[in-house]
């Protein structure tokens, strides 16, 4: 159990132009379930390989309570690692693959078996214990690469899209159960996913990324209802954030012929920012009959309790528009009135999309 | 249908039509491909196939004009080719090939296990290095050789042929086995390292099982490679350090060429490779189906 603190930490590739990760800032508390999110390419799990010290830190540096990792081998750093394709040692049986670190570690055999045993009785591998890994399924090797890293009980655990090669169904189960054991075992733990939604449902907190820059570090309600910018306000939430292009005209703001009343404190800090953009999640719009916005059908997506409606605001050909709606709701082509829920505006500054106001 | 209904999409893909127009052609294409398979597998066969059969006659039948299939066999050829010393020539070809494909392992493995997972900036002259020195004919380098062989006092020296075949071994086996450790997932090594594991033990324990199909492979090429060397051999060697293939061509010239003895000769001296082979056999599979170990 440990906490982790990234300070400016910065890892530039040979021979790239920008750092793949930028001076990242991110304070872990003991304990702690943190997930990094973003797109591929945003610097993840380069952030993650660093605390792992499979990848050096260039500049800044990580420390692990308080003690500076910088030019510390991975082995003396007390992490364990999952990695996405499980990494498993092929010639050993699953037992031997879970034991391996803790008999590099000198830990007597009969210790060694018993701790193997525990941790395979926490995951559910007990019948497994003498096979090889390519006997197993996709969701065995996960949890033997789960095994691996609990029976170590390291300070850190590092987990690298654990369940990305997993089918969705297990995918969500699994999601559950490592939520679970990290809260039980309590080991400060960095998630590394693509994945919102995984993101969202496992971390604490999550830090969302983008091109090597951290973007919001926070709990998932907060990234939901506050988005720090544009790019965490269209990444978090699925379906995404509608955005709209908008501007502060005569006490309300004006949305492609629309005039919108958020409330008076949202108005006051959008004075002085010339262009803005509007947000506003497919849940706080509603089809109604005196709606402020005009929308043109285009496709409705029927998921039994509710259904999503997709489609373009009437003379805006450019605009892209999901509506949450019951499983009464109109057919495509038709062109119907939406409704905004104002007190739920986010808006954003045009030029730099940094939000504006609470 | 424009409304979709997300949980409808698997039953689509399941129902998407089979074309089985394609199959008779494509099952015909295979017959073929099989029969000129064998024919040619034949053709390379039988060659050897005769060999054997022809060690097993008498030298009067072996040069019947209208060659027999049905003759009854004899031994006699082998008591011959066993009276006349070939034990000396067989334990010396089993010395040369064994020594020297331990030493080629020896070099070769951490040499490709630096070349293919631990490059560096001239990893690639280094590899081209290594091909290089097998595009000078060996014929072009004999009298250096020879030369140099003469003036340590090693002509007709086993352990010059243990030298000379690791020398000319190692560049293919660090080729091959460069092949086998660039399959090895970059994320066992990096497992192994946040296991806690040194260098030595991540080799030993985690990398050298997974190559090991490789590693026979690259053994067996090794001692067909010296087990069948003439040149050398013939060039070096006089009478201590003689090789079989030496004691093959020995054969013609002291006994004339009597063909059935020569063939018992051939096929004792094609026996050892084609056991390793077998028994490597296993291993060759698996070294040639390597991408399954993820």
């Amino acid at each position: 159990m440990a906490e982790v603190t990234y300070d400016s930490a910065t890892c530039i590739y040979p021979g790239a132009d920008r750092p793949a990760v930028d001076a990242l800032q991110l304070p872990i508390k003991d304990g702690e379930f943190v997930v990094m999110v973003g797109p591929s390419g945003c610097g993840k799990t380069t952030a993650l390989r660093m605390l792992a010290g499979l990848e050096e830190i260039d500049d800044g540096s990580i420390r692990i309570d308080g003690k500076d990792m910088v030019g510390v081998p991975s082995r003396d750093r007390d992490i364990a690692m999952v990695f996405q394709n499980y990494a498993l040692y092929p010639s050993k049986t699953v037992g031997e693959n879970m034991g391996f670190s803790l008999k590099m570690h000198g830990v007597p055999k009969d210790e060694r078996a018993r701790r193997v045993r525990d941790a395979a009785k926490v995951l559910d591998l007990e019948p497994l214990l003498d096979r090889k890994p390519r006997n197993l399924s996709g969701g065995q090797r996960q949890r033997v690469a789960m095994g691996r890293a609990i029976v170590r009980e390291p300070k850190v655990f590092c987990m690298d899209e654990p369940l990305s090669n997993l089918d969705a169904q297990l995918r969500v189960q699994t999601r559950t159960q490592i939520a679970e054991l990290q809260r039980r075992l309590k080991v400060t733990t960095v998630y590394v996913t693509h994945d919102q939604v995984e993101a969202m449902t496992m971390g604490e907190r999550v830090a969302v990324m983008r091109a090597g820059q951290l973007q919001q570090f926070d709990s998932p309600t907060e990234l939901y209802d506050h988005p720090a910018n544009v790019f965490v306000a269209g990444f978090i939430g699925s379906p995404a954030m509608n955005r709209f292009d908008g501007a502060l005209e005569d006490g309300s703001i004006k949305v492609s012929g629309a005039a919108l009343h958020p409330p008076e404190g949202q108005l006051r800090a959008a004075k002085g920012h010339g262009k803005l953009t509007v947000g506003i999640r497919p849940e706080h719009l509603s089809i109604g009959g005196d709606g402020e916005l005009t929308l043109e059908v285009a496709l409705v997506e029927d998921l039994g309790s509710d259904s999503y409606i997709y489609g373009r605001l009437a003379g805006d050909a450019d605009s892209h528009v999901i509506v949450r709606a019951t499983r009464d709701h109109p057919r495509p082509g038709e062109v119907v009135k939406v409704k905004v829920d104002t007190a739920h505006l986010h808006l954003f500054d045009g030029a730099t999309g940094l939000r504006v106001g609470e | 249908m424009m409304a979709r209904s997300i949980t409808a999409e698997p039953e689509l893909t399941t129902a998407a039509p089979r074309r089985p127009a394609v199959r008779p052609k494509r099952r015909r294409n295979s017959t073929w491909v099989g029969i000129v398979g064998w024919l040619l597998g034949i053709v390379f066969f039988f060659p050897v196939l005769w060999m054997v059969i022809t060690s097993f006659k008498t030298e009067a039948q072996a040069y019947t004009n209208t060659p027999q299939f049905v003759f009854t066999p004899t031994l006699e050829q082998y008591k011959t080719v066993f009276a006349s010393g070939i034990w000396p020539y067989l334990a010396n070809s089993a010395f040369a090939t064994i020594v020297s494909t331990f030493f080629v392992l020896l070099l070769a493995t951490p040499c490709a296990f630096a070349l293919s997972l631990r490059p560096v900036k001239k990893t690639r002259d280094v590899l081209f290095f290594f091909i290089s020195t097998k595009m000078l004919p060996i014929v072009a380098a004999i009298i250096p050789i020879y030369i140099a062989a003469r003036n340590l006092h090693m002509l007709d020296n086993i352990f010059t042929l243990v030298i000379l075949y690791t020398a000319m071994n190692l560049p293919i086996a660090v080729w091959m086995m460069r092949s086998f450790f660039l399959e090895v997932p970059g994320e066992l090594l990096e497992a192994a390292e946040m296991d806690g594991a040194p260098l030595r033990r991540t080799v030993t324990e985690v990398i050298l099982p997974v190559v090991a199909p490789g590693l026979a492979a690259t053994a067996l090429i090794c001692c067909i490679f010296s087990w069948n060397e003439f040149f050398f051999a013939v060039n070096l060697t006089a009478t201590q350090a003689a090789t079989v293939p030496v004691f093959l061509v020995g054969f013609i010239s002291s006994e004339g060429l009597y063909f059935a003895q020569l063939c018992a000769a051939a096929t004792v001296a094609t026996l050892p490779v084609i056991l390793a082979g077998w028994v490597a056999q296993r291993q060759l599979v698996r070294g040639l189906s390597f991408g399954a170990i993820k």
